[in-house]
C-alpha cells in the first residue's frame, strides 16, 4: 500500500517537473500565434528565431559570457577547493561558500551598487565578473569534494619519487581531479548561460543575454518564438548534463 | 659511518609529542624495523626520514649529511607506502616508469628497465594493466618495484603487508627478505606486527609513546626484553611482581609474594622491587615431571586453558593470585590426555628463562 503511494507520489513530482517542459517544448511547433490551441506542425518559429537578430545578438553574448565566465570560474574554483583541501583555514569556506547562499537579488544588487561607485562601465564586462563570481564557490565545492576522495599518499608518493610539488600536481593530483574539475565546468556554465537576477542587476542597457531577452519578449506576449528559443537553451542545458553525469573516474583514464 | 644517522630528533603536534628525543644509526644493508603500538611515533619518524615532515630538533643524516634541509624529490630514498599509493589513472609499466621519467632518462632506457622491474616482480605480462586491475599482492609487488627501480640508498616501508591475508603476508615476507639480500638495499620497515618484525628484521628498534624502548637484534629483544612494555608488547609474556632477595654476578634469587624463592639470571642489588618475565613456551608443565633438573620446580592446578590446534596454552595457579601460562605442544609424545581445569600439575623453568625487569 505505501509502496504505490510512494511511486504515486514520485509519478506526480515527475509529472509536475516536466509536463510544462514539454508543453513549451510542443507548442514551439505549434502552428499559432497562440499557446492555447494544437492546430498543426510547423518549423516556423524557428525560422523567426533565425532572422531575429536581437535574439540571436542575445544568444551570441550568452554563450560569450557562459563560455568566458565558466572558463575562468573553472581556474579559479579550482584552485579554490584545492585550498580549501589543502589547508584548514577557518574564514577561507565561509568566503568561498557564502555566495552559494546569499539570495542572488542580494548578490545583484551589491554588484550593481559596487560596480557604478568604482565607475565601471555596466555590459558584457559586468556581466561575466559577476557570473565568475557567483560560479567559483560552486566549482570550488566539486573540485574539494573530489580531493577529499583522493588517495592523499598519492601526491606525496609523486614527491617521493622525484617530482617537485608542481609536476607532482600536474602529473598525479591533475589528472585524478579531473573528473570533477570538468563537472565543475560545467555547472558554471548551466548557472552562467541561464541566470536571470544577477544578470538583470549587471547588465545595464547595451548589453543583453538570452534570459533578459526571453523576459523583455513575454513582457509584450508570449509568442512561440519564445518556446522555440527556451526548446534550443533547454537541448543545450540537457546535454551539458548528460555529459556531466557521465564522467566518471574511469572515463578520465580513456576506458 | 653509518648510512643513516637520527639525533635526537623531536616532533611535537600541538601538545601531543609524536616523536620525543628518539637517536638511531642505521648501517648499509641493514633490514632494520622500527616496531610499536599505534600512535608511537614510528609512522612520524618515517615521514621524516622519507622529508614529508620536518623534526622540531635534532639531526638526521644520510651519508653523515644534513637531510633536513633537502626537499624529499632531492633525497635518494623512497617510500613503499601503506596503501601502495600506485597512481591508479597509470599503468603498471607507467607507474614504474614514473621514478626513471622524473630523473630525466631517455625512453629507450626506461623501456629497458620497466621491463626488466616487471619480470623480477614476476608481472611481465601485466605491464599495460591498471592498478585496480592487479590482486592486492600483485599491487604490493607492484609497489616495490617502482619504489627499487630507481635504486635509492634507502627504501621505507609503511606496514606494507598490513592491508594483505595472513597466507599472503607469510609469502610475501619471504619474498621480503630473498628481495632485500639479492639488491642489497637497506630497508627500514615500519609495523605494529611483532611477529613480522621478529620474521624479518635484522635489527628492530621497540617504540612507545614517541620514544625508543629497546633497539637490539630480534632475539635479544625476544630473550632479553629491558623493560616491561618490551616484554609485554613483544610476543605473549608472564610479568609477575618480585624482589630480589640475593644475587650472584650472573643469577639471582628473587622473592615472590605467595610462591617463595625463584631463581633468574642477571644480578640485581637485594631489595630491589621488579617484575620477573617468562616466556610461557620456556616453562615446562606436566602431571609429573621428572626430578629436579631445572632450578625452578613448582605444583600447582590448572586454572584454564586455550586449545590452539599446535598448542595448547595453560594457565597454571601455582599459589594464591600467582598465575603462570605455559604452552604445550600437542605433539608431545605420550602425553596422555590435554590436562583439564582443576588437575594437579607440575611446572618448571630453568633460571636463565626469567629475566628480571627493574622498576
Amino acid at each position: 500500500m505505501s509502496r504505490k503511494i510512494l511511486a504515486a507520489s514520485g509519478i506526480a513530482v515527475y509529472v509536475f517537473l516536466y509536463l510544462p517542459l514539454l508543453i513549451v517544448v510542443a507548442y514551439s511547433f505549434n502552428n499559432s500565434k497562440l499557446n492555447a490551441e494544437w492546430v498543426g506542425f510547423t518549423w516556423h518559429w524557428y525560422k523567426v528565431l533565425l532572422e531575429d537578430d536581437a535574439m540571436l545578438k542575445a544568444a551570441g553574448n550568452s554563450l560569450f559570457i557562459a563560455l568566458t565566465a565558466s572558463a575562468v570560474s573553472t581556474i579559479l574554483g579550482t584552485m579554490a577547493g584545492y585550498a580549501l583541501y589543502r589547508y584548514k583555514l577557518k574564514l577561507l569556506p565561509v568566503l568561498v561558500m557564502a555566495p552559494l547562499a546569499i539570495p542572488e537579488i542580494l548578490v545583484g544588487v551589491s554588484l550593481l551598487i559596487f560596480y557604478v561607485s568604482i565607475n565601471l562601465t555596466l555590459g558584457l564586462g559586468s556581466i561575466i565578473l559577476s557570473h565568475i563570481a557567483f560560479c567559483v564557490g560552486f566549482v570550488a565545492i566539486v573540485v574539494r569534494s573530489r580531493l577529499s576522495g583522493m588517495d592523499e599518499s598519492l601526491p606525496e608518493a609523486a614527491r617521493d619519487l622525484g617530482a617537485t610539488p608542481w609536476v607532482a600536481f600536474r602529473l598525479v593530483t591533475l589528472p585524478l581531479i579531473m573528473p570533477g574539475i570538468i563537472a565543475g565546468a560545467l555547472l558554471a556554465f548551466t548557472l552562467s548561460i541561464d541566470d536571470f537576477v544577477i544578470t538583470f542587476f549587471t547588465a545595464g542597457v547595451g548589453a543583453s543575454t538570452l534570459p533578459l531577452q526571453i523576459y523583455s519578449m513575454i513582457k509584450i506576449a508570449v509568442t512561440p518564438e519564445v518556446n522555440a528559443i527556451s526548446t534550443l537553451l533547454m537541448l543545450v542545458t540537457l546535454f551539458i548534463i548528460v555529459v556531466a553525469s557521465r564522467i566518471s573516474p574511469d572515463s578520465i583514464r580513456g576506458k | 659511518m653509518a648510512l643513516l644517522e637520527i639525533r635526537n630528533i623531536v616532533r611535537r603536534f600541538g601538545d601531543f609529542t609524536a616523536v620525543d628525543g628518539v637517536s638511531m644509526s642505521i648501517e648499509s644493508g641493514e633490514f632494520f624495523t622500527l616496531l610499536g603500538p599505534s600512535g608511537c611515533g614510528k609512522t612520524t619518524l618515517l615521514r621524516m626520514i622519507a622529508g614529508f615532515d620536518s623534526p622540531q630538533a635534532g639531526e638526521i643524516l644520510l651519508d653523515g649529511k644534513d637531510l633536513v634541509s633537502v626537499a624529499p624529490e632531492k633525497r635518494p630514498i623512497h617510500t613503499v607506502f601503506q596503501s601502495y599509493a600506485l597512481f591508479p589513472h597509470m599503468t603498471v609499466a607507467e607507474n614504474i616508469a614514473f621514478p626513471l621519467r622524473m630523473r630525466g632518462m631517455g625512453k629507450d632506457e626506461i623501456g629497458a628497465k620497466v621491463k626488466a622491474s616487471l619480470e623480477d616482480v614476476r608481472l611481465a605480462d601485466r605491464g599495460g594493466r591498471y592498478p585496480d586491475e592487479l590482486s592486492g599482492g600483485q599491487r604490493q609487488r607492484v609497489a616495490l618495484a617502482r619504489a627499487l627501480v630507481n635504486r635509492p640508498r634507502l627504501l621505507l616501508l609503511d606496514e606494507p603487508l598490513a592491508a594483505l591475508d595472513m597466507k599472503l603476508r607469510e609469502q610475501m615476507q619471504i619474498e621480503l627478505i630473498n628481495l632485500q639480500r639479492e639488491v642489497g638495499i637497506t630497508f627500514i620497515y615500519v609495523t605494529h606486527d611483532q611477529t613480522e618484525a621478529l620474521a624479518l628484521s635484522g635489527r628492530i628498534a621497540v617504540m612507545n609513546a614517541g620514544r625508543v624502548e629497546q633497539l637490539d637484534e630480534p632475539s635479544k629483544i625476544y630473550d632479553s626484553p629491558k623493560n616491561r612494555f618490551v616484554a609485554d608488547f613483544i610476543g605473549t609474556c608472564n610479568l609477575i611482581d618480585a624482589e630480589v632477595a640475593a644475587s650472584g654476578d650472573e643469577k639471582m634469587v628473587l622473592e615472590i609474594k605467595g610462591l617463595g624463592e625463584v631463581m633468574a639470571k642477571g644480578k640485581g642489588e637485594p631489595g630491589t622491587r621488579g617484575t620477573l618475565a617468562l616466556r610461557p613456551e620456556k616453562v615446562r608443565i606436566g602431571s609429573h615431571l621428572s626430578p629436579e633438573t631445572e632450578e625452578n620446580h613448582f605444583k600447582g592446578t590448572v586454572h584454564d586453558f586455550l586449545y590452539m590446534g599446535d598448542v595448547t596454552v595453560y594457565i597454571v595457579e601455582v599459589a594464591e593470585g600467582v598465575h603462570v601460562e605455559a604452552l604445550l605442544p600437542n605433539s608431545a609424545a605420550g602425553r596422555p590426555r590435554i590436562l583439564a581445569a582443576g588437575d594437579p600439575v607440575e611446572i618448571s623453568w630453568r633460571y636463565d628463562a626469567g629475566t628480571f625487569l627493574h622498576e
